[in-house]
């Protein structure tokens, strides 16, 4: 996914002289083509991100479109201030793309884990938050972001996901639906998504229907499809590779309430605590009930009663007292 | 002269009619908000005066006018001076002036990009201008356009990390384009910088970033206009210049006080000394 988002950079770049790139210190090679083809259009500042978020800024003032890349963490949690004032303030057209959103660098701990960046984002104003599914939607979100007059959150899976995303066209702020609804409604974002798809078969051999609705933009969320989701299931399901603090499931609650709405919803995403143990994405993300048997049996649960449900132990989250 | 001088001298030049105008100016903001960071704007008067007056071109009745020169006020506390030369070149009407801060005003505490006509960026968050100027530079160099961007920072702002980031990446790219500038009358919020945070030696440092670096009496005005005609310094670099400057300058009771940083709540008498201080 990271190869296909940085490489419709150099396709957009070819196509629009208005778009730069800017990096911090990635790896060797990275758009090499690029920055021999349009070296003035080619950035890479070190590891200093205040400054490239400034500097983005700047060039966007002057009607550049920088497509900014670093870590998901450095690009959200060190230069806040600088992507709040100078990139949403001001309602810059500034791409933020940040590698490894969620658990993808769970080897490398919890400095890396970027469990809570679109919370961050989403706190923004003017940010528009988006977290594609699979390479074939990165192609296709990555059309969508030349023209978007705000800034842009993008966050990146591992690379190498399952291709789930069926082909449908992307539109900010417009949701995909990948299964219709049923009993049971999916509701997720990013790399969760497939593994919503694998829940929604498991469910279906017990004779649960389970829709899937594919929320690539957490913000704008489109409440519309919230709302007729709500309307025509007897439960949703947000599962998120996020805390669940002011992520996806908080933000279709507010959709919820806001409209006078309450449906019930299980959320399913991070606890509020930061990670412990390495491994691998996959193995922490099963470890924390984000695998798709763990998430049918929940799912299921919840659709029995509120009574059922149990909270999963989470062996990858938890930190003894006094550590 | 060495800086010692001229830091002795930022204190005794004269001040001329021009600059008591200005002056004026800013405390008619400063009235009419009831509040203000008095000492950080008139400690900048001479500089920004130089820069509107002499040096910069831009057009009034066009403020984002392609060409035009790009200035950021950095330290963007001292706004009062800004608004004063940006209403008196025609920005905006004077009137303005007396609705600092007020409900509906398009002059806050700060300046905002978007509301002012005439400010390239909203400041105020510290250590954020320089990189956005460094942006500026870079795309006036992409588009092959000749005009210049000029940054002013507070001496306690360049304690912020982000402004050395900001520096490295200037000299990098030797952004000879680029005018970085220290208003550095030596007193911070809390005191003075020397007590708080000395960024001593202060113009090696800015060198050590690949700057070419001059100081002044950033209240000398022919001196202020001697070096901005030889722009660039450096055909090859960045261009940083401390500018030695008296807090509170031109208000002799507020002169060189921490405590004068920023006011609020004016009484009659201080705003009778305010105006009595710029009388010619």
């Amino acid at each position: 996914m990271r190869k296909t988002c940085l490489n419709m950079v150099y396709e957009l770049a070819k196509r629009d002289e208005r778009v730069v790139f800017v990096g911090s210190d990635l790896g060797p090679g990275v758009l090499d083509e690029m920055k021999h083809e349009m070296p003035d259009r080619f950035y890479m500042e070190g590891v200093a991100e205040q400054n490239i978020i400034g500097m983005a800024a700047g060039l966007a003032f002057e009607g550049f479109i920088p497509y900014v890349n670093t870590i998901a963490t450095f690009i959200t949690r060190r230069c806040y201030e600088q992507v709040a004032i100078d990139a949403g303030l001001h309602n810059l057209p500034i791409r933020l793309i940040g590698n490894g959103g969620g658990l993808v660098y769970a080897p490398l701990g919890p400095t890396h884990l970027a469990i809570e960046d679109m919370a961050l984002m989403r706190s923004i104003p003017n940010m528009c938050v988006v977290s594609p599914t699979d390479a074939d939607e990165m192609t296709r979100f990555m059309d969508e972001t030349l023209d978007w007059p705000s800034p842009i959150y993008i966050r990146l899976g591992k690379g190498g996901d399952p291709i789930v995303s069926d082909g449908q066209p992307v539109k900010i702020g417009r949701a995909n639906l990948l299964r219709a609804p049923g009993d049971v409604t999916f509701i997720s974002t990013g790399v969760a998504v497939g593994r919503c798809l694998d829940a929604a078969d498991l469910l279906a051999r017990q004779g649960i229907t389970a829709g899937v609705l594919n929320m690539h933009t957490v913000k704008p969320l489109d409440a519309e499809a919230v709302l007729s989701m709500a309307a025509q299931s007897s439960i949703l399901v947000t599962v998120e590779e996020h805390v669940l603090i002011n992520g996806l499931g908080s933000a279709v609650l507010e959709v919820l309430g806001d409209a006078g709405k309450m449906t019930r919803v299980l959320r399913l995403g991070l606890p509020d605590s930061f990670s412990c143990t390495y491994g691998s994405q996959n193995s922490m993300m099963s470890d924390l009930g984000l695998a798709p048997e763990e998430i049918a049996r929940r799912a299921a649960e919840a659709l029995r009663g509120p009574d059922q449900t149990t909270q999963p132990d989470a062996p990858g989250l938890q930190r003894n007292a006094g550590n | 002269m060495n800086a010692q001088q001229m830091i002795e001298q930022a204190a005794s030049i004269p001040l001329d009619e021009r600059s008591r105008h200005l002056r004026r100016l800013v405390v008619e903001g400063l009235i009419g908000g009831g509040r203000g960071h008095i000492g950080s704007s008139m400690s900048l008067i001479e500089i920004v005066r130089v820069l509107y007056d002499d040096v910069m071109r831009f057009d009034p009745q066009n403020p984002r006018w392609s060409e035009r020169d790009r200035f950021i006020l950095s330290k963007g506390h001292g706004c009062l001076a800004q608004y004063a030369m940006l209403a008196d070149h025609g920005f905006f009407p004077r009137q303005e002036l007396a609705t600092f801060c007020r409900s509906g005003t398009i002059l806050g505490g700060h300046p905002e990009y978007g509301k002012v006509p005439g400010v390239e960026a909203s400041t105020g968050a510290l250590g954020h201008g320089l990189s956005i100027a460094v942006g500026m530079a870079l795309a006036a160099r992409i588009r092959k356009q000749t005009h210049r961007v000029f940054a002013v920072m507070g001496d306690g702002e360049i304690n912020e990390g982000s402004v050395w980031e900001a520096a490295m990446a200037a000299g990098k790219h030797k952004l000879s384009n680029l005018v970085a500038m220290v208003d550095y009358n030596k007193i911070q919020s809390y005191g003075f910088t020397r007590e708080v945070q000395d960024m001593e030696p202060l113009l090696d440092k800015w060198r050590a970033f690949n700057f070419a670096v001059t100081e002044i009496n950033g209240h000398d005005v022919q001196a202020l206009r001697d070096l901005f005609a030889g722009l660039p310094l450096d055909p090859e670099r960045p261009m940083a210049v401390i500018c030695h400057t008296v807090k509170g300058r031109g208000i002799p009771f507020a002169e060189n006080k921490p405590e004068w940083h920023h006011k609020s709540n004016f009484d009659d008498e201080t705003v009778k000394a305010l105006y009595s201080a710029l009388e010619a």
